[in-house]
C-alpha cells in the first residue's frame, strides 16, 4: 500500500512541479458522484464508443476501402469465383482468414448498435428527469449532436462492406437525394462521382467513417465530459440533497472502481454477444449488385424509423415548373428528420420560454411532476416506435401472419392518432400519481388495516409517512402558469409583444394549468387536525382548515418569490 | 430434354403419349414397380383411373370433377383449373401437403401429407392425363453434389432472393400471401416449384432457367442450410431486425441490469 | 449530522466538503410543507461490522481477478489451438475459433469489471460525501473586468476605429471559404442526361441475366418471369464503373400472361409479344430492384417499401409509396426470332428527379 502511495507521490511531485497539478487534483479527486442506475446510461454510450475505436482500428488494418472489382479466391468456398469489390472481399478475408477477425467485426457491429441505443436511452433519461434545464442546455445540444453524428457514422459503417443488403440501403439513400428539388441529381452526381453507384463511394464513405465523424464525436465527448465535470452531477431529491449541494460517492476511489468496472462490463457484454450471436453475415448476403435485391431488406435499427416512414408514406408527387417533386419521398426522408430534430435540439430553450423558468436546476424532476413534458416524451416514443415497427412491417407480417397491406394502413393512421392519445393517457397517469403523492403526504399511506367506528363505519387506517419519505415527494418546486400582464399599464400604454405573450401564457397554462400541487403547510396542518382517513383527495382541497383561500387551493405565489431552493442540510 | 419440352404442346403429343402408354401396358407388367427409372413414371391407365377416383373424393369439390376449376358466383376462384398443370404440379402440391387445402385462404400452407406416395402418383397421372404439362423431373439424374454453389448463389440472388430472402428464409408478399421458407424442403419439390410456379410464384421453366442452373440453385440452398453459423447463433440469418432486437433486449437490457446492480448499496 | 466527516476523521482531501453555502441566494418566502430532515448517515454494511464477511468479500474479488488472468491465458492458448487455415470446413473452424476467443476474452473482461465493482461496493468506503455547488455565473466585478479587457483590446488594435482594415479583412475572410467549395467541384461531373437513357435501343436483344443468352418468345410460358439485361451489356469495358452503373439502370424483367389479360394503354398495344411484357426492374419509388412477381395477380411488389405495380395494367401503382408506373420497355421479335427492344424506355427509369425525362 505504501509503495503505491510513494510511487504516486513521486509522479504527482514531478507533474506538480511543472503544471501545478496538485491544485487541480485537490479540487477534483474527491468529486462527488451520486449513485443511481440511470446515471450510468451515458457511460454505456461512452464505453461502447471506446470499444468502437479499439475494434475499428483493428478492422482498418485489413479492410480495403476500394470498389475495384476482383474475383474472389479466398477461404469461403461458397463465393469462390464470384466477382466482387475489394471492399467485400477484404471483409470476407477479415471474417475467414484472420484469427479473431470475425470476433472484431462482430464486436464492432454490436458495439455500434449498443452505442446508439445507449445514447438514445441516456437522452430519454435526461429528457424525462429535466436534466437538460439550466445550466445544462449546452450539454443537451452537444449530446443531441453526437446522436446525429452517431447515426451518420453507423450508416456509413454499415455500407462499407459493400454487400447486397447495405448496397440496397445506399440505393435508397440515392433515391432520397434525387428527390431534392433543383439540385438532387447534382448532389447525387457529386456524391457518387458520376452515375450511381460508380466506383468511388466506398472510399469516400470510409474517410468520413474513420476520421471525420469519429473525430467530431471525440471532440464533442471531451466537451460533454468537461462540462459535466465542471457543473457537477445532478441528483435526486432526498434528505440533505438540495439545489445547492451534490451528495454522492467520491470519484476516487469509488467511481474509479465502479465506472472502470462498468467499462469492462460493457466491453465484456459486447464481446460475449460477439462470441455467441452472429451479426451481419455478409457472406450470406453476397456482394452488392444494383440489379439484385433480397426480401427483408432493412437498415440497422437506428435508421429503421426513417425506412418505416418511407414505407407508410402514401404516394404523393406534384409537378412544379413541369418538374416532379416527390413529396412522398421528400417528406419521410428529409422533412421528417428535420421536424423531429429541430424541436429536439431546442427543447430546453422552448420549455424555458414557455414556463418562464430561467433558474438553475440541479435536483432532478420526477417524471410525474412534469405531466406535460412526460406526456410529450411518451408521445414521441410512441411515434418513433410505430415508425420503427413499420420499418420491419414485412417481418411483422410473416411472424404474426397479418397481411402487410393492413399493417401499412394501420400505421398510416396510428402514427397520427396514437401519439396524441398516448400524450393524454400519460398526462392523466402523471396527474393521478401526483394526487396519490399528495394524499400520502396529507393522510399517510394506506396501511391495509380496516377500523370499524362505534357507529359501524368502516375506514382504513392510514399510517403516516416518514419524514424523509414525505420530504422526497414534496421537495419539488411548485409550478404555476406564466401570468399575463394586464393589457395596458396604469397609464393606458399597451404592453409590448402582447400577442406572443398571449401564446406563451396559453402554452404555459397547458404545461402547468392542471398539475396537482403539493400540499401547503396549512393544508398539512388542517389534515392532521382532522385526523386521518377523511381527506377528499381531489388534489384541489375544498377549504377545510383555517388556511387562507389562495394557499389552501394550492395556488402558489408568483414565480421568483417563493421558496426556490431546499433549505439544505442543517448544521 | 428441351427438344421434348418444345414439342410437348404439339397437337400430336397427346396421341403419342397415349400410344406410348398403351405400348408400356402391353409389353410389360412392370408398370406397378416402384419408380426408379424415367419410363416407370409413365402413367398407366389403371393409375389414371385410380387417380380419377381419388380426385373425385379429395379434390373435385374445389377443382371440379375433370379438374376444370370452379369459380364462385361472386367471381372469386374456388379452385383453379388444373388442365395443363402437369404431374410435377400435383407431386409438388400434394407431396408437400399444401393440397388438399384445409380451408380457403390467401395461400395454401404446407402440412402433413394426406396421401401415400402411390396415391400421389395416381393423382399426378390423372391430372397429367387431362392435358400435357410439366412432368415430374428426374431429380436423381441431376447430381446435386456436382452443382456449382457459387453460381447457384448468384442465380438465387438474381431470381429468387427478392421473395425468399438471401438464404431462403422466405418473406411477405401482398395481402397475406408469403414466400415460404426453403429450409428443409426436398430438392425435388424445389425443382418442381421452379418448374410449375405454384400459387403466386412465377414459372422458371427449363428454357428460362436451365436444369443445370436449377441444380446449382438447389446446391446453393443445401450448402447454406448445412453451413454452420461461424459467428454464433444465427438468429434467423435475417439481418438488422433480429439484430436490433438483440441489441436492445439482451445488450441494453443486460447493461441496464448491470447498472442497477452498480447503483444499489451493498447490504 | 449532515456529513459523515466528523471532526476526528480528517477529510482526505478533495473539494471542500463542508463550507458555508456559496450557492445562489435563497429567497425565503413561505415555508415548504415538509422541511428538509437533513443528510442521513447510512447504516453500516455487513462487511463493515463482520470481519468474516469482509474477508469473504476480499477473497471473492481476488478470486475474480485471478480467474480473469487465467482466462486471458486461455485466450492466448485458444488463439493458437483453434486454427482457421484448414483445407475444408473453414466455416466450422472459424466458428470454433470465434467462440473460444470471444468467450475467454469476454469472461475475462466481465470478471475484471464485476470484481472491481464488487470491491467498490463491499470493501471501499460506504460513506457518501456532500459537496456544495458554486454559482456558475461569474461575479459582476469579474464580468466587468473581462469586458473592460476586451474593450481595451479592441481599442488597442484599432479594430473599431480603422474601418478600412476591418472591412478589407472581413472581405478577405468572407471570400476564403470559396476555394474550399470550388475545390470540391470535381467530386463528380454534372449529371447531364445520363440518368435519362439506358443501354436499350432499337433491336438490342434481350438476354437472360446470368447466362446472357438471348430469348425466344417460346421460351417463356404463361406465368414465367425472366430477369434480363440488354445484350450490349457484355460489350461494356470490364474495368471501371460502366458495368455496375448499367446494372443500376438497364435491368428488366420479362413476364408472360394471356394476351387478353393485358390492358394496354393507348399506344402500347404492340409493346408486347404474344403476352410477353418487359418492365424496368428499378422501382420508381427510391430505386430498389424488384422482381417479386405474383403471376396469378400480375402484381409486382417491391421488397423494400412495398410499392405494388400491376403489370397487366401498364405497370400502374396499386399500393404503396411509389408515385409512378413502372416504365415499360417496348418489345419486338427480330428476324432470327429473338426478343429485342423496339427502342429505349420512353421515360427515365427509377426514382423521380428534377429534370426527369418523360
Amino acid at each position: 500500500m505504501s509503495a503505491v502511495v510513494n510511487g504516486a507521490g513521486k509522479v504527482v511531485d514531478f507533474v506538480d512541479q511543472r503544471i501545478t497539478a496538485s491544485n487541480w487534483l485537490k479540487r477534483n479527486i474527491r468529486k462527488a458522484f451520486p449513485d443511481h442506475w440511470s446515471f450510468l446510461l451515458g457511460e454505456i454510450a461512452l464505453f461502447s464508443f471506446i470499444v468502437l475505436l479499439l475494434s475499428g482500428t483493428f478492422l482498418a488494418f485489413w479492410f480495403k476501402p476500394s470498389m475495384t472489382e476482383v474475383m474472389y479466391d479466398g477461404a469461403y468456398t461458397n463465393l469462390r469465383g464470384i466477382h466482387m469489390s475489394e471492399a467485400f472481399s477484404s471483409t470476407l478475408e477479415l471474417s475467414f482468414e484472420v484469427r479473431g477477425g470475425l470476433l472484431m467485426r462482430q464486436i464492432h457491429h454490436w458495439a455500434a448498435l449498443l452505442f446508439l441505443a445507449a445514447m438514445s436511452v441516456h437522452m430519454l433519461r435526461i429528457f424525462f428527469t429535466g436534466a437538460f434545464r439550466k445550466p445544462r442546455e449546452l450539454n443537451w445540444l452537444i449530446g443531441a449532436t453526437m446522436l446525429i453524428l452517431g447515426v451518420v457514422n453507423g450508416f456509413t459503417g454499415y455500407s462499407l462492406p459493400d454487400d447486397l443488403l447495405s448496397g440496397t440501403g445506399m440505393r435508397i439513400i440515392e433515391g432520397g437525394i434525387l428527390a431534392i428539388p433543383f439540385v438532387g441529381p447534382h448532389v447525387s452526381s457529386f456524391l457518387f462521382g458520376g452515375e450511381y453507384p460508380g466506383d468511388d463511394f466506398i472510399s469516400r464513405l470510409y474517410i468520413i467513417h474513420v476520421l471525420l465523424v469519429p473525430g467530431l464525436i471525440l471532440a464533442l465527448v471531451t466537451a460533454h465530459l468537461m462540462i459535466l465535470w465542471y457543473q457537477k452531477h445532478t441528483h435526486w431529491a432526498g434528505p440533505g440533497r438540495s439545489e445547492r449541494n451534490v451528495v454522492g460517492y467520491p470519484f476516487f476511489p469509488i467511481y474509479v472502481a465502479k465506472s472502470g468496472g462498468f467499462f469492462f462490463i460493457v466491453f465484456a457484454v459486447t464481446t460475449l454477444m460477439s462470441a455467441a450471436v452472429q451479426i451481419n453475415p455478409v457472406w450470406l448476403w453476397g456482394p452488392y449488385d444494383p440489379a439484385r435485391v433480397s426480401a427483408g431488406t432493412q437498415p440497422d435499427w437506428y435508421v429503421g424509423f426513417l425506412d418505416g416512414a418511407l414505407r407508410v408514406m402514401p404516394a404523393w408527387e406534384i409537378n412544379i415548373f413541369g418538374q416532379p417533386l416527390s413529396l412522398g419521398v421528400l417528406i419521410p426522408a428529409l422533412i421528417l428528420p428535420g421536424i423531429i430534430l429541430t424541436p429536439l435540439l431546442i427543447y430546453p430553450w422552448l420549455e424555458q420560454w414557455v414556463t418562464g423558468d430561467w433558474r438553475e436546476h440541479h435536483v432532478l424532476d420526477r417524471p410525474r411532476n412534469q405531466p406535460v413534458r412526460t406526456g410529450i416524451g411518451v408521445a414521441f416514443i410512441t411515434f418513433y416506435l410505430l415508425l420503427w415497427i413499420a420499418g420491419g412491417n414485412d417481418f411483422v407480417a410473416t411472424i404474426f401472419d397479418i397481411p402487410i397491406n393492413w399493417i401499412t394502413w394501420f400505421m398510416r393512421i396510428a402514427v397520427i392518432v396514437l401519439p396524441p392519445i398516448m400524450f393524454f393517457v400519460t398526462k392523466r397517469i402523471c396527474l393521478g400519481l401526483q394526487r396519490r403523492d399528495r394524499e400520502k403526504v396529507l393522510h399517510g399511506r394506506e396501511s391495509g388495516v380496516i377500523m370499524v367506528s362505534p357507529e359501524g363505519e368502516y375506514s382504513e387506517l392510514h399510517a403516516p409517512l416518514s419524514h424523509e419519505a414525505a420530504y422526497e415527494v414534496t421537495a419539488h418546486r411548485r409550478q404555476t402558469p406564466v401570468r399575463l400582464d394586464p393589457e395596458t399599464d396604469e397609464n393606458g400604454i399597451p404592453a409590448p409583444r402582447r400577442r406572443i405573450e398571449k401564446v406563451r401564457a396559453r402554452l404555459s397554462s397547458f404545461y402547468f394549468g392542471d398539475v396537482v400541487q403539493k400540499p401547503t403547510v396549512h393544508e398539512l396542518e388542517a389534515a392532521h387536525h382532522d385526523g386521518h382517513g377523511d381527506g377528499h383527495g381531489d388534489g384541489h382541497g375544498d377549504g377545510h382548515g383555517p388556511a387562507p383561500a389562495a394557499l389552501d387551493r394550492g395556488e402558489p405565489e408568483p414565480p421568483g418569490e417563493r421558496s426556490e431552493i431546499g433549505t439544505g442540510p442543517q448544521p | 430434354m428441351s427438344a421434348i419440352s418444345a414439342r410437348r404442346r404439339h397437337p400430336v403429343a397427346a396421341v403419342v403419349v397415349l400410344l406410348l402408354t398403351l405400348i408400356v401396358i402391353g409389353s410389360a407388367y412392370a408398370a406397378f414397380a416402384p419408380e426408379s427409372s424415367a419410363e416407370a413414371r409413365s402413367a398407366t391407365s389403371t393409375q389414371v383411373e385410380e387417380g380419377r377416383k381419388l380426385f373425385a373424393i379429395g379434390c373435385a369439390t374445389c377443382h371440379g370433377l375433370s379438374g376444370e376449376g370452379q369459380v364462385r358466383d361472386d367471381g372469386t376462384v374456388l379452385g383453379p383449373s388444373l388442365i395443363g398443370v402437369g404431374a410435377a404440379a400435383v407431386d409438388f402440391q400434394v407431396g408437400t401437403g399444401r393440397m388438399p387445402m384445409a380451408a380457403p385462404g390467401a395461400q395454401a400452407p404446407t402440412k402433413e401429407v394426406a396421401y401415400t406416395d402411390e396415391q400421389i402418383e395416381q393423382l399426378a397421372a390423372f391430372v397429367a392425363s387431362l392435358a400435357p404439362g410439366p412432368e415430374i423431373p428426374d431429380i436423381d439424374a441431376l447430381d446435386i453434389s456436382a452443382g456449382d454453389v457459387a453460381r447457384g448463389g448468384e442465380l438465387f440472388r438474381t431470381n429468387c432472393s427478392s421473395c425468399h430472402n438471401t438464404t431462403g428464409q422466405g418473406g411477405a408478399l401482398t395481402w397475406g400471401k408469403y414466400a415460404p421458407s426453403l429450409t428443409g424442403v426436398e430438392p425435388k419439390h424445389i425443382y418442381q416449384a421452379m418448374l410449375t410456379g405454384p400459387q403466386s410464384m412465377p414459372v422458371f421453366n427449363d428454357e428460362t432457367l436451365e436444369p443445370e442452373e436449377k441444380r446449382d440453385i438447389i446446391a446453393f440452398l443445401q450448402a447454406v442450410e448445412e453451413e454452420p453459423n461461424p459467428g454464433g447463433l444465427g438468429i434467423g440469418r435475417a439481418g438488422p431486425v433480429p439484430e436490433g432486437l438483440w441489441a436492445w433486449l439482451v445488450g441494453i437490457g443486460g447493461l441496464i441490469g448491470a447498472a442497477i446492480w452498480i447503483g444499489t448499496k451493498a447490504s | 449530522m449532515s456529513t459523515h466527516q466528523s471532526a476526528e476523521t480528517p477529510a482526505p482531501g478533495g473539494d471542500v466538503e463542508r463550507v458555508e453555502p456559496t450557492g445562489p441566494p435563497v429567497p425565503e418566502t413561505i415555508a415548504e410543507p415538509i422541511p428538509d430532515p437533513g443528510f442521513e448517515e447510512r447504516t453500516d454494511r455487513l462487511t463493515d461490522i463482520d470481519a468474516r464477511a469482509e474477508r469473504r468479500a476480499e477473497r471473492q474479488v481476488a478470486g475474480m481477478f485471478a480467474l480473469a488472468a487465467l482466462l486471458v491465458v486461455a485466450f492466448l492458448v485458444a488463439f493458437f489451438v483453434f486454427q482457421i487455415e484448414v483445407d475444408s470446413g473453414v466455416v466450422e473452424a472459424v466458428r470454433n475459433s470465434n467462440l473460444a476467443l470471444g468467450l475467454t476474452l469476454g469472461l475475462a473482461l466481465l470478471l475484471i469489471g464485476v470484481g472491481a465493482i464488487h470491491w467498490a461496493k463491499k470493501l471501499m468506503t460506504s460513506h457518501e460525501v456532500v459537496h456544495e455547488r458554486h454559482e456558475l455565473r461569474s461575479t459582476d466585478e469579474v464580468r466587468a473586468a473581462a469586458l473592460g479587457d476586451y474593450d481595451l483590446g479592441v481599442e488597442e488594435s484599432g479594430f473599431g476605429r480603422r474601418k478600412m482594415i476591418r472591412n478589407s479583412l472581413i472581405g478577405a475572410m468572407a471570400l476564403l471559404p470559396l476555394p474550399a467549395v470550388v475545390l470540391l467541384r470535381d467530386l463528380g461531373p454534372l449529371p447531364g442526361d445520363k440518368k435519362a437513357h439506358t443501354l436499350w435501343t432499337a433491336d438490342v436483344r434481350v438476354v437472360r441475366d446470368g447466362s446472357f443468352e438471348p430469348l425466344r418468345p417460346a421460351d417463356l410460358e404463361i406465368g414465367s418471369l425472366v430477369n434480363a439485361m440488354p445484350e450490349t451489356f457484355e460489350e461494356l469495358p470490364e474495368s471501371g464503373p460502366a458495368r455496375i452503373n448499367e446494372r443500376a439502370k438497364s435491368p428488366v424483367i420479362l413476364v408472360r400472361m394471356e394476351p387478353d389479360e393485358i390492358n394496354a394503354a393507348e399506344g402500347r398495344e404492340n409493346w408486347h409479344v404474344d403476352g410477353i411484357l418487359a418492365y424496368s426492374k428499378i422501382c420508381t419509388h427510391v430505386g430498389c430492384p424488384i422482381n417479386l412477381y405474383e403471376h396469378n395477380t400480375h402484381h409486382m411488389l417491391c421488397p423494400c417499401h412495398q410499392s405494388t405495380f400491376d403489370l397487366a395494367d401498364n405497370g400502374h401503382v396499386v399500393f404503396g409509396p411509389a408515385p409512378r408506373s413502372l416504365p415499360q420497355l417496348p418489345l419486338a421479335v427480330d428476324d432470327d426470332g429473338y426478343l429485342v427492344a423496339q427502342s429505349d424506355f420512353t421515360e427515365s427509369v427509377g426514382p423521380s428527379y428534377w429534370g426527369r425525362r418523360r
